[in-house]
This record gives structure tokens, sequence and C-alpha cells, in this order.
């Protein structure tokens, strides 16, 4: 289980993050949810040390770390060791092939040998349906295709947690359906995973647990049950919010 | 004309093999070596640990010292300092010595900025994905940004290289006999300043035009994975 406590995290003065305290349990999909600019993003990669906050702590099984202390680079390392992170705009290294993404990290970090690591990498991107693309290079490939090898380059450095940041806001809904698919299937084999999205039907159908974040506060941590079917008025206004609705007109 | 062009041609192209492209290269290796430190130097931000950050902030004044002593000040200028003024600190330097000296530094102080411009053009997010897979610092550099700033600095470095192969003709001025020297001492025996002068241009315009070339193949080679580019 990874457990953040009275995480607070500042931009030039303005609190990004107040004092947020909450777990992300093991072998479940935990979905965050909350308007644009509400500290999404920041809260995923705090966990990641992506982002350093002002002060809080992070508990990662054996592991536990003050964010208002120097931290070593041991510390980091085994950190990020147990996390990997997908992004929005999937940041694949352009000057790689597709095979080289995936198997640089786990050759020159974990020192894995080249003909197991490539042997992996090529099952993960059959898995995913990519098999023929391992020697391209990811420009000529569509964005569904270089979200889904990201997907795949997470997956080799077998982390405990993915933490995925809007993976399919950038994609048309065709390929946002094939990651989505994945992520299900992961989700199903019980991979640890936090989702940041805005993705709805996904984040009911698929969350063992909702988090919502709105202005750097958690204003619901629970079963996606209670979140859909008991929402507070201020969730319900979000939800009708983000949903395409020819009755409501803009003021 | 002919006649002249053909006695004076070996006599300027032995002073090009000598001097003018020996100059150019090994300074402008020597220079690049230099940039790239001084680029990474600016570039790269030091730990948060007090033995790294200090002297760090050191050698960064230092380098940006270094790089403005050299824009703001002439080549030819420089040139004299190193060969003429250095001699009266205890400094004797032969004219091939000096010359590589003041063209390494400046060429370097300019190439550094271009690949400090280079590496800042690389997205942060590439960074964060490095991150998270746990690269160092170093790795990050040395597999990822540094091939996509290489690719961004090609054209530039370019311009340099071919600005310093022309710039070599100021090397004359410390007595160095290269082919631009070469080629005034023929004026003074023929009387023919438009051919010869001319003749110079046209060697070095062969040069460059080459140097044209290796720009290309090379931009073709490091340009392999983007988009629309036929390799
Ligand atoms: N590097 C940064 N510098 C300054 N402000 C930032 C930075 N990153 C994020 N912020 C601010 O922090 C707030 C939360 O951002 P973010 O975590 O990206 O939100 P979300 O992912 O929910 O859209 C926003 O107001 C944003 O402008
Ligand atoms: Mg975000």
């Amino acid at each position: 289980m990874i457990s953040l406590k009275n995480v607070i995290k500042t931009y030039d003065g303005k609190e990004v993050l107040k004092n947020i305290s909450v777990d992300f349990p093991d072998g479940k999909t935990t979905v965050i949810l909350g308007p644009s600019g509400s500290g999404k993003s920041t809260l995923l990669r705090s966990l990641d040390l992506l982002v350093r906050p002002d002060s809080g702590t992070l508990s990662f099984s054996d592991i536990s770390l003050d964010y208002a202390q120097p931290v070593t680079k041991k510390k980091s390392f085994d950190i990020r060791k147990k996390t990997s992170m997908v992004f929005q705009n999937w940041n694949l290294f352009p000057n790689l092939t597709v095979i080289e993404n995936i198997t640089t990290a786990p050759i020159t970090v974990l020192k894995q040998s080249k003909e197991e690591t490539e042997k992996r990498a090529r099952q993960l991107l059959s898995q995913v349906g990519l098999a023929e693309y391992a020697d391209r290079y990811p420009s000529q490939l569509s964005g569904g295709q270089q979200q889904r090898i990201s997907i795949c380059r997470a997956l080799a450095m077998n982390p405990e947690y993915i933490l995925l940041d809007e993976p399919t806001s950038a994609l048309d809904p065709e390929l946002e359906t094939q990651v989505l698919l994945i992520l299900e299937e992961l989700s199903k084999m019980d991979q640890s995973m936090i989702i940041v999205t805005h993705n709805m039907q996904f984040a009911r159908s698929v969350a063992d647990k909702i988090v919502f974040v709105e202005d750097g506060e958690i204003l619901f941590d629970g079963s996606p049950k209670d979140f859909f079917e008991h929402p507070t008025t201020r969730i319900k206004d979000f939800l009708s919010g983000i949903t395409f609705d020819d009755s409501k007109k803009l003021k | 004309m002919w006649h002249i062009i053909i006695t004076s041609l070996p006599e300027m192209i032995s002073a090009m093999l000598q001097y003018t492209i020996p100059l150019a290269i090994i300074s402008f290796i020597l220079g690049l070596i230099l940039a790239v430190l001084t680029a990474l130097i600016k570039f790269i931000q030091p730990s948060e640990n007090k033995l790294v950050k200090y002297p760090w902030l050191v050698l960064r004044a230092i380098a940006d010292f270094y790089v403005w002593l050299f824009r703001s000040t002439p080549l030819l200028v420089q040139l004299f300092i190193i060969f003429f003024g250095l001699p009266s600190a205890g400094v004797e330097l032969s004219p091939f010595i000096a010359a590589v000296i003041g063209f390494s530094l400046n060429t370097g102080a300019y190439a550094s900025e271009t690949i400090r411009s280079a590496l800042m053009s690389v997205p942060q997010d590439q960074w964060d994905a490095a991150f998270t897979l746990n690269f160092t610092t170093k790795q990050t550099l040395m597999k990822i940004v540094l091939p996509q700033a290489v690719r961004i600095a090609l054209p530039p470095l370019s311009n340099s290289f071919i600005g310093l192969v022309k710039d070599t003709s100021l090397a004359s001025s410390i007595t160095i006999l290269e082919m631009f020297q070469v080629s005034q001492q023929i004026t003074a025996k023929n009387y023919q300043p438009l051919l010869m002068y001319s003749l110079a241009a046209f060697l070095y315009a062969v040069v460059c035009t080459l140097l044209t070339f290796l720009q290309h193949y090379l931009e073709r080679r490091t340009s392999r994975y983007v988009k629309g580019s036929e390799a």
C-alpha cells in the first residue's frame, strides 16, 4: 500500500495540495477524478518524486519518506523502482526505436540481460497488439499506438504500481478505447494502478476506489458505488458538468 | 591567366593542407569539447548536496566569464594577445599553438551557447519519462537528451565550423603561412591581386562546400527518427 499523510505542496505561495492524506491499496485500481487544475497531476507526480511536496510523508511498504527532508539517491531510486509513470502525451523517446524505448531502462537501470529483456519486450508488444512495430520509430505510429507502447515501457520495469496521468486525454475515442481495454485487462490481473482520468464510464466500471480532488483537497475517498450512486451536491455538479446535456445552456 | 593559376595553385593548396585545414579541424574539435563541457556546466542543475553545489556554482561562474570574455572581444585581438602579448607575461607559444588556442577558445565560447540551446530544446517531458524509469541524470543525458540535442545543434555547429575555416585567414596576422598569406606573397611577386585573391576565395569556397555536404550527410543520419525524413 502507498500512504500519503499531510502532504502540502505550494507553487509561488499558492497551496496546490492542501494537507492531503490518502491511501492507494495494493492490487487495486484507484481512479483520481476532479476538475482541471485541482492538483491531480501534482498528487500523482509526488508519488514518483517528479514533484517534491514541501512537507508530508510517503510510506510505501518498507520505505518511508519525509518530503521536508533531503531525499537520498538510494531512497529515490527505491521508490521509483516500485512505481512507473505513464504520461498524457506518452513521452516516448523519439530517438529510440519502439523496442529500445521498452528495453533501454531495464538494461541500463536494472542491469537485465539484453536477450531476456528483448524477449519480454516482444511479449509485451504482442499483448498490446503491436508486435510488428518493434523496429519502428515512435514518430511513425499513431498516438494510441504510442500510448500502448508507453504502457509496455512502464510494465517492463516490473513496478509495483503504475501511475497513469490522463493516459487517454490526447486520444480520439477509437484510440482511447484500445488503451482503456488494456488498462481494464491489467486491472483484472490485479496490477496496482492509480489513474487520473476524465472518462467516467471507465472509472465506473474499472475503479476499485475513487478519489475526488478539488482545489487541492480530497472531497471524496471511497468506492465507485458510493461515488456514483450517492453523490454529494458538489460531485453531482461535477458529474453533470462533464456530461453533455443540451438542455443546459451556457450562461 | 591559366599559367598563373597553375603555377600558384600547388603552393596555395599546400598551404591549405598544411595550415588552413589542420588549424580548422584541430581547433574545432578542441572547441567542441570545451563547448560541451561549458554547456553542461551551465545547463545541469547541481544537486542539493552542498559538497556538489558550491563547487558547481564556482565552475558555472568560470564558464559564464569565459563565454562572456570570448564573445565580447574580437578574434583578431584575442590572437594578438595570445601570440604577441603573452610572451611579456613569460608565456611563449609557437604561432601554430597560439592560433589553435585562440581559435578553440573562441569557437568553444560560441558553440557552447549553441549546445546549451539545443539541450534546452529537449522537452522537460523527456526528463520526466527518463526519471520515472530511474535513469540517472548522466544516463538521461547520454541516452536520451544528447542524441536529440545533436540533431538540433548540427546546423548551427556547421555554421561555426564553416566560419572557422574562413577565420583561419586571420592566422596570417600571427605569422602563420596559411593559404591567404601565401596568396598575398604570390601577389607581391606577380601583381595579380584580383586573380590571386579570387583564387584564394575559390579555394575557401571549395572546402566550405565539402563541409556543407558533410553537414547534410550528418543531418540525414541524425534525423532518421524524425517523421517525414527518408532514411
Ligand atoms: N510547475 C508548476 N509551477 C507553478 N504552478 C504549477 C505547476 N504545476 C502545476 N501548477 C499549478 O498547480 C495547480 C494544480 O495543477 P495540476 O496538479 O497539474 O492539476 P490537474 O492535474 O488536476 O489539472 C494548478 O493551479 C497549476 O496551475
Ligand atoms: Mg493534470
